[in-house]
Order: structure tokens, then sequence, then C-alpha cells
């Protein structure tokens, strides 16, 4: 597909120059990338999913290579494989489901035939959803012998009955597809839709005359404290202004517009104002499986001080920001050195970046990291789409959201290079 | 300036919108026309020389890319065929938005060839980017392409602006941290229009001149030298068209820019652009590699970093900086320290220390190795017990057991060290033999045909191993490769560019030389040199107070009318009064102070006594004292006070010193002659004498010799005092 390969050179070459900022914005592109790849896949009479799988696969490898540090891509690759194995496993149940029907009443037409499954497979894909997935070994055990029983089933069938079946097979494969990409757009509305989301549960957990800390800027701590004050909560905010992007300063004008009494600090003193504040409020860079936070550098500053004060630590984060490894995975690369013109003016200090004189090496070091990692003993809350849960309550969702064969991706593809 | 220039001009003013749409267009020059990167370069073109493990020409054209430009013709010239096969298999030939272009050529000798030969393939549509391809930047085109436009539709003059960054020179050595030397310019704080270019701030010269009419003309000038040419260009059309019509355009900046600064009939401008917070730079010498190099793994090049840049391979960025390859073998005794790049495949054995350098793929480096800031290319195998510092080693190289580079030494494409050799400093070693026809004026930085970088590549492509038989075995037991030598007058200053930092000894010593520049320059504003011509020079570079700057040259002229005239006034017996006309008379023609004339006229007497036959010293005191006795009332009617009398002090220390050896012995006998005579007075002595006291130990020689004189002098008025 010379399309969808330009789009998905395209997107790589943008996730490479770090060209997209954002999380949500990344996973938003990733998923209609992938869309459009599964939109584009041909899928063969036999095995489509795993045809389905791989080719999301191969794409996913590569998006996950360009830009290893935003891990929302990885999420969402994984979340579209887990999307066309379930919708694969329910199609698999209602054919078997159907395969029973027509044995019962043979005589039936073939549209009959067709739509039969179609009633059911909902139905029975809710079901194999609400009894295999909490059990999760069962699941997969349960889950290998369908992927094995699919192909036998159809080479076997294809030779021998002829044409009625094959018939029956692609109308079956266009419908796998056409489930996937539903799905998928769900994901996409999901996405999009997540601040909102959010932002719903404001009210619930701000209240009358608090003192809300957060840091640096988030689009989803914008969202949930203009939510709160629509509702007509008055509050107090404090913003440290996060340095070096001092992306603070944006977030208190945006909610100084909005009619928020806001107070601009700076992030050393944030030790000197955490008595004073009642809850902290942070948007997130990714929920690692453990409940660790990967955020924005200078949280878990914030974090231990709020631990001090016994102050709650509240973290907002997206379900796509949901990531099924571990920070001590080798293959999570927990940071990002920016440039350190950031800090300081190359033109400036350059003279004592001058590598001819002395030992030949500067003796001036600028670090300039992008992100923090906030362990999850720190976490009170996280608030996602579906709600709050607690740290420890993080890899229930996980399994939820993803399939365990999925995990491995990332080591597959660096193995493979 | 034809059809071309006046179809382009209206488009432009026509119709704004036209220029936008036009797709952004740039010219990578692949070659840069320079041999400071010989004798790599006479194997591989400088553009695919990998820096940081990326060829250079990579870093370009990712930062061109990701700065929206849209078509890129890139002019190889030397090792065109690589550069071209190179472009063809990288990523750079399957873009989508991105178009490259080569562009062949196998005659051009200078960017100006080959921005001609760009102009005659009509290719350029609109205003383009002008870079070589072995800068590295981050920064964003936009605001620069805006300023650009919008300047050039105000004024169709306005057909260039120039990148330039902040960045102090050194005070010690005169260059800037990329080895460049120190640059002048001069910039309309206002309207940043570029005034004046000065690369070359010629030590010789050391001054910069302004023409009348820019102070005239701009109501304010800042006079910069802490500015870095960032070697990138933003151009309208006219510039192609513009070397066109002047065929004799090489050097982009030291013909064109000057050409253009220099000519007000055109009336063409240049404007500059400084960028703060991003990066660019570009590789002009081995200096700049290291100190680039340096800066792209303290990712101030970011997103142009090598673990963002690398495609295929993953490299990740640990603790102090170090990156490594995902398949790295290390032993665990090996220390690898900070700010260190080891590439993918590469071997390093027991305790062996890495720090500050960069090593490439496939490299196996074996137990008890040292290196230190050094840049060691794929595949090189260096055995136990090697040691490197600060030295730029090339794929293939293989060095033998206990082999030393020492700092600076350049080691060129699979060149063999030998067992325990060291290789000396800033040596420079290769296959290929050093060019024998060599183009022996450094100035010309482009390589010629014969000499360039082209044949001898081709050579070693037909034959692998060239006459490697009987001379190559300079480097040690089992080594293969050629010694080059050093140009004579170039070695005193091959520390400046090389990758190795500048020896402490170097520094002090120029501490020392600019501390004594300083204290001449407040001693007095007319110290002249008489017999040194080209000390004169020097010597002169900072009596700006003084009138006129090359009264240098002029004063070794008058100095020589001086000895003509007292000569011929000798010889033909002239009578003193006549003589004191006469050179009067020089001294208004040459605009020259009395204290020339005393200057010029003991120096010629002095020299008339030494020419005279003699045999001994007390001969020569004899003749020296006869025509001091004889021509004392000439020399008198020039000292009309103490600097004058200082003067003839000074000068006859200077010739003891250069031209007339033979009075170094009789210096305080001569002295005492001139105090008797009245020539000089004690004050005059005594005031010399206190000058020299803080001058260092060369320079008190004669304040040495002297010594006895000078107490007896002051005694005497000390005596004087007390009656």
């Amino acid at each position: 597909m010379p399309d969808t390969q330009a789009l998905v050179n395209d997107f790589l070459n943008k996730l490479k120059k770090r060209k997209i900022e954002g999380s949500q914005a990344t996973a938003k592109q990733t998923a209609e990338l992938l869309r459009s790849v599964i939109s584009q896949t041909r899928v063969p009479y036999t095995n489509q999913a795993a045809a389905l799988i791989q080719s999301v696969k191969a794409v996913g490898e590569r998006l996950i290579a360009a830009n290893p540090v935003e891990l929302a891509v990885g999420n969402v690759v994984r979340r579209v494989l887990h999307i066309i194995r379930e919708e694969d496993l329910s199609l698999t149940a209602a054919a078997m489901a159907g395969v029973n029907l027509s044995a019962v009443s043979d005589d039936e037409d073939d549209a009959d035939g067709d739509n039969q499954p179609v009633l059911s497979a909902a139905a029975i894909a809710a079901a194999s959803r609400s009894t295999l997935r909490p059990p999760s070994l069962q699941t997969l055990l349960e889950d290998v012998p369908d992927f094995a029983a699919v192909p036998h089933t159809s080479s076997s069938g294809g030779d021998s009955e002829g044409k009625s079946k094959s018939a029956d097979k692609s109308s079956r494969s266009r419908k796998l597809k056409h489930d996937v990409i539903e799905a998928v757009n769900e994901l996409i509305q999901d996405i999009s839709t997540c601040h909102e989301q959010i932002a719903e549960q404001a009210v619930e957990h701000i209240h009358q005359n608090e003192v809300i800390l957060t840091l640096g800027s988030s689009r989803t701590v914008l969202e949930f404290l203009c939510a709160a004050k629509e509702k007509k909560r008055s509050f107090r905010v404090f913003v440290a202004e996060g340095a070096p992007r001092y992306q603070g300063h944006l977030l208190a004008k945006e909610l100084v517009m909005r009619g928020l009494p806001t107070t601009l600090i700076t992030d050393s003193a944030v030790f000197a104002m955490i008595s004073r504040v009642n809850m902290v409020i942070v948007g997130a860079h990714a929920v690692m499986a453990n409940g660790g936070v990967i955020a924005p550098v200078g949280l878990n500053m914030v974090a231990l001080a709020a631990q001090k004060h016994a102050v709650p630590f509240v973290v907002l984060a997206g379900i796509h920001k949901l990531c099924p490894l571990y920070p001590h995975h080798p293959e999570v690369l927990l940071n990002e050195l920016r440039s350190p013109s950031e800090l300081l003016d190359f033109g400036e200090f350059s003279d004592c970046l001058d590598f001819g004189s002395g030992i030949g090496a500067p003796l001036l070091h600028v670090v300039n990291p992008t992100f923090d990692y906030v362990p999850p003993k720190l976490v009170s809350l996280f608030i996602t789409d579906t709600g709050g849960h607690n740290p420890s309550y993080m890899y229930r969702l996980i399994a939820d959201y993803y399939s365990a064969d999925d995990l491995v991706l990332q080591r597959r593809a660096t193995s493979g290079n | 300036m034809g059809a071309q220039k006046k179809s382009a001009t209206p488009r432009v003013s026509e119709d704004p919108e036209d220029l936008a749409r036009n797709p952004l267009q740039a010219i990578l020059l692949a070659d840069s026309f320079a041999t400071t990167f010989r004798p790599i370069t006479l194997e591989r073109p400088k553009v695919l020389l990998p820096l940081v493990n990326i060829p250079m020409i990579d870093y370009t054209l990712a930062w061109l890319e990701s700065a929206g430009v849209e078509e890129v013709f890139v002019f190889c010239c030397a090792h065109s065929k690589q550069v071209i096969d190179y472009l063809e298999s990288s990523q750079w030939s399957s873009k989508p938005n991105f178009i490259v272009t080569t562009i062949e050529s196998h005659n051009s000798i200078s960017a100006g060839d080959a921005l001609r030969l760009i102009y005659e393939r009509n290719v350029i549509h609109g205003d383009f980017v002008l870079i070589s391809g072995d800068t590295v930047s981050n920064m964003l085109l936009t605001e620069a392409l805006q300023e650009h436009r919008e300047r050039k539709k105000k004024d169709a003059n306005a057909i260039m602006t120039m990148v330039v960054k902040q960045s102090k020179p050194s005070p010690i050595t005169q260059q800037s941290r990329l080895g460049t030397d120190e640059l002048f310019m001069a910039i309309n704080p206002v309207t940043k229009q570029l005034l004046c270019y000065e690369d070359k701030a010629e030590y010789s010269k050391g001054f910069i001149s302004l023409d009348k009419t820019l102070i005239a003309d701009n109501p304010s000038i800042i006079l910069h030298n802490d500015k870095q040419d960032c070697y990138i260009d933003i151009c309208s059309q006219e510039v192609l068209s513009l070397f066109t019509d002047n065929f004799d355009y090489q050097h982009l900046r030291r013909h064109f820019v000057k050409g253009l600064l220099v000519d007000d009939i055109m009336g063409y401008k240049i404007f500059t652009h400084e960028i703060h917070s991003s990066y660019a730079a570009r590789i002009d010498n081995f200096r700049s590699y290291d100190t680039i190099s340096k800066d792209i793994i303290q990712r101030w090049t970011y997103p142009f970093v090598p673990d963002i840049l690398s495609g295929s391979t993953a490299i990740k960025v640990e603790r102090q900086g170090t990156y490594r390859a995902s398949d790295v073998t290390v032993s665990r005794s090996a220390d690898i320290g900070s700010f260190t790049f080891i590439g993918q495949g590469t071997k390093i054995g027991n305790d062996t220390k890495i720090s500050h350098s960069v090593v490439g793929e496939g490299c196996t480096i074996g137990s008890n190795v040292t290196i230190e800031g050094c840049y060691i290319w794929n595949n090189v195998t260096i055995e136990d017990g090697c040691q490197l510092r600060h030295a730029i080693v090339c794929d293939g190289v293989i060095m033998k057991s206990g082999a030393v580079l020492q700092p600076g030494v350049i080691l060129s494409f699979k060149v063999v060290v030998g067992q325990q050799f060291v290789v000396p400093a800033y040596s420079k070693v290769s296959l290929l033999q050093q060019p024998t026809h060599l183009d022996s004026d450094e100035e010309l930085e482009y390589a010629d045909n014969t000499s360039g970088t082209g044949e001898p590549g081709y050579k070693l492509n037909g034959d692998i191993t060239p006459d490697l038989s009987e001379t190559a075995y300079e480097l040690g037991a089992g080594g293969v490769g050629y010694i080059w030598s050093v140009f004579e007058g170039v070695q005193d200053e091959e520390w400046r560019q090389s990758v190795a930092p500048i020896p402490t000894d170097k520094l002090i010593k120029l501490m020392l030389e600019k501390d004594e520049d300083d204290e001449q320059l407040t001693q007095d504003g007319n110290v002249f040199s008489a017999s040194g011509e080209l000390k004169a020079d020097s010597d002169d570079n900072g009596s700006g107070d003084d009138d006129n700057e090359d009264s240098g040259d002029d004063y070794v002229f008058f100095e020589k009318e001086v000895e003509a005239t007292f000569l011929r006034a000798v010889n033909e017996n002239v009578k003193v009064d006549h003589a004191v006309l006469e050179v009067n008379a020089l001294r208004l023609s040459y605009n020259m102070a009395s204290v020339d004339c005393a200057g010029a006229i003991f120096y010629s007497m002095m020299k008339l006594a030494v020419e005279s036959p003699h045999n001994s010293a007390s001969e020569l005191h004899k003749n020296a004292a006869d025509i001091i006795t004889k021509w004392q009332k000439l020399l008198k009617s020039f000292l009309h006070d103490i600097d004058e009398e200082i003067e003839v002090v000074l000068k006859f220390e200077e010739m003891c010193l250069e031209s007339a050896r033979e009075f170094a012995a009789l210096f305080p006998q001569i002295l005492h002659l001139l105090y008797d005579k009245e020539i000089l007075q004690e004050d005059a002595i005594l005031k010399w004498a206190d000058e020299k006291e803080g001058a260092d130990a060369a320079d008190k020689v004669f304040l040495k010799h002297s010594e006895k004189f000078i107490q007896w002098l002051k005694e005497a008025e000390e005596e004087d005092e007390d009656e």
C-alpha cells in the first residue's frame, strides 16, 4: 500500500523529530494511523486476525522505535492489537454458536444464517469477555486453542465444502475488519474525549474554598479545574511555573481568563507553600503498570513535599497513558534529555565551553531531563476516564485493556533489530 | 546582469504570494573546497566523514528537512560518486516531501564555480538556503526567512541574510572555539545590515578600516568580534546571477561578501540574523570537528543528537552523557567515562579506560588501553596496552600492541601502527603519499584538480594497496603508512586547529607575548624598531593614537633617506648646519617627529662606525667616539627634550641586539661617551633605566651591563643634591 506507507513514513518522521507534542495528540494520531493501516490491509480468507495483527505489529514496532520515550504510541498499538484479538475471539465464539444453530435448523436460508451470528455475536462476545476475562490464566489457556482452531477449520472447510462456506467466510472476514475498525473508532473517540470524561469527576474531588497546587501545564488539569469552576465551586489554585519551559505561566494565564483566582510560584517555593494546600493535582506523561508515574520534571519533589505534609497527590491520566510495562523494564526509556539551551544561552556561555584549552573537556555540563519518576507510594489517587483508582489497582486496569501476548511487543522489536 | 535578473525582480515585487507558494529550496555544497581535512579527504569526501558516528551530511539534511526546505540540490565535486552513492542508498532518496537532487561536477574548484553551474541549470526559482554539507544546526528558519522576505519586499537590493551567533573568541589565542580566526563584523544595530566583514584579521596588519561613508550613512554601527559566522545564508535568486556576472568570485566570504560590501554601484545589501537559543556551526577544521562533536554529545543540537538521529540502531543515553548502542560488549573492569559514545558491535577489553571519546561501530579494543578525547571511526582494531590521546582514527586502522598516539595525531584509513611505536604529536598518517606538488600557498583553500581530493582516491579504488612497497614502513615494526611532513612555517601553527586542546606551554607563551605587547603600548606609542623592518609593523600595532597607521613602512624609507643624507654629509664634508637643514626637510616630507630624526641619525652614525674598518672592540669604540664627536651637533639639534634622548638610548639598545651586535660589549662605554658629550642628560638615562626595570630578563641585558654607570650617575645626582 503506497498510500499507507507514505502516511506511516510521514508519521514516523514527525515522531522522530519530536514534532508532535503531548501524549493525547500522539495517541490519537497513532490510533488513526493504525485504523487506516487496518482498513488497507488485504485480509486473506484464512486466519484474518493473524494477518491484521501482523500488519499492525509491523507498523507498531517502527512507531515505537521512532520515539521510544513517548509511551502512548506503544500503548495505543497494544490497545489496537487487543481489540483485534477480542473481536476475533467474539466472532469465533459467534461462529461456533452459529454452527450449532445451523446444525439445529439445517434447512434455513443462507441469508438467515448470515443474520443469526450478527445478532448473537455481540452478546456472545460480551459473555465471553465477562466470563473468560477475569481469570486471566484461563483466558490464556483458552485463547490459544481458539487461534489454532481457526485456521484448521477454515482450511479443511475451504477444500471440501466449496462455495457456500467460502462466501460465508468472506463475509466473516469483512465483518472482522469492520468490527475492528468500529472498535478502533471507539478508541479514538475515547482518547479525544478523555479530558471531558476526567473533568466530569472534578466536583467529586474539589471542594469549596480549597487550595489546589499544580506544576507546569497539562490540558487535563486545566479542564479539570475549569469543570469544577463551572459547577460553581470556588477555590484557589497555586501554579508552580515548571522550569525550564515555564509552561506554568501559560496555565496561570488560562486559569485567570476563566476566572479562577491563581497564584504563580516558583518551583522552589513548593515546599514552603505546600502546608497551605489541600490537594495537589497534576498531569502525567505515562502511568506504569506498578502505579508509578512518569511526569514532567519537578514532580517528584512536589510529591515528596505533599507526602511530608500529608496532602493528597492526585494524578490525572487519560487511559491511553496507561502503560502495561514496569519502569524497571529494560525497554522502557524513562527519560529524555533535551537541549541545554533551554537552560542557558549558548552564546553567553560559549567561553566556558571552549574545548581548546585545559584538558580538552568542558568543565560545564548542563543536564536538562524532561521527566521525573514518581514512585507509586507517593501517589494517593489516579483519576482516569473510567473513574478514580488506587495505584495498586493499576495492574487490574491493564489486564482489562491489554492482552498479555502483546506486552512483549517491544522486546521483539529490539531483538529483531 | 542580463535578462535573468530583469525577469526575476518584477516577479518578486508584483506578487509576493507567488514567492510564498514557491517551495523553499536549498543548495548544499557537498564539497568544502578546502584541504583542511587532509589526508582523510583524499579517500573520502568531507561530508561523509562521521560526526559522532553519523555522516555530517545527515545532520545538514535532517536540519534542512525539519526547517521546512522541500527541495535540496546537493552539489558534489570531489568524490562525487561516493556522495551520490551514499545519498541513493540512504533514507534521503525516498522522502515524499523532501526531494534531494544531486548535481555533479568534476571541474569546479570553488563555491563560486558551483553556484555558476547551478545558475546555468536554472533550477532555483526563488529564495534559497545556501549551506555547506558540514553544517550542524537546529535553528528555526521561519523567522529568518520571514525577515528576509519582508526586507526584500521593501528593498530589492537586500539579497542575502547571513546567520550569525554569539561566540567569544579566546583573548589569548585570538581564535574562536571552532578554531577559526577572530572575525570582525560591523553591523547596523537597527537594520541589522552587515557593513564590514573581516575574517582574516591579518596579524601583520592588526587593524580594520571602515569606510568613512559608512559612518555617515549609518547613525550607529556596532563593531563585533564576538560573532560567529554560521555559514547558513538565505539568498535571493540574484545571488546566483551575481556569481555569474563576477566570474572571479570564488570564495563565498572572501570574494562574494566582501565584494558586495565594497561595491557601491550595485548597492546590494547583506543583512544578518542572530540566533540565540538555537545552535548552528560549521566544521571547518579539526578543532571544530572536536568542538562540535562535544556539543552534539552534550545535546546542544537537540533534536539532532545520536540517539534520535540514528535510524535502525537503538542508542541509549546513560548517566553522565554516555551513549551506548544496544549490542556493545564491554568488560566489567573497563571504565567508560562521561561523554563517550560507543557504537554498535564494539568490543572493549579489561581495564580499558575511555573518556570524552567517540568509538564507532565494529571496533575491537583490547585490554589496558587508554583512550582520551579521541574520535575512533568504524572497524578499528586497537590491541592491548595502546594509549590514544586526542586523535582521530579512521576506518580500518590497526594499532598493534603498545602503540601510542600523541595529541593531535590523525590516522587516515587502514593505517597500521607498529608495536610500541609512538606517533609524534600533530602528525598526519596516511596510506597515500603526500602530494608532492604542494600548493605551497596556504591561503589557497580550494583544492585544485591535480592536488585536489579527487584523483588519489580513485587510484586507491583501482588498486587497493598502492605502492606500499619500501618506504611505507615509517610506523615501526609491521606498520603501514606514510607520515606526512608538515610545511615549514605552518608547523608552529599546527596546534591551533588540531583536535587536541591547546597545550599549556603554548598558552603561556602567547599570554606572555600579549603582555609584552601591552606593555610596549603603554610605554610609548612611538616605539619603532630601526633595523627590523618586519618587526616594525607588529610594534606599531596599537599606536593608533599616532597620526598614521602605515608609518611603519614610511619610517623604514625615512630612515634610509636619513642614512644616505648622513653618509653624503660625511663623505663630502658638508657643513653641520646644512645637514641639519636637509634632515629637517626629510622630516617634513615624511611627516615624522623629531624623535624619529634623532633615532635615525643616531642609527646612521652607529652604522657608519660599525662599517668603517676596525679590528678590535677598542678600535670600534674609537671609531664611534670620533663620529659622535664630529657630528654631535647634528644629533643635538634634534634632541630637544628628554623623550628624544630616551629614544636614542632605546635605538642603541635595539641595534646592539640586532643589526650591530659588535656594540653589545661596548654599550656602557658608548653610553658614557654620549653622556660626556652632553648628548644625553643623566635624567634621560635614569628614566630609561627605570623603565627597563620592569621588563623581563632578556630585555634587561644592557641595563645590567651599564649598571655601574647608572649607579655612578645616581650617586653623582645625590651628591649634587647634597651640595
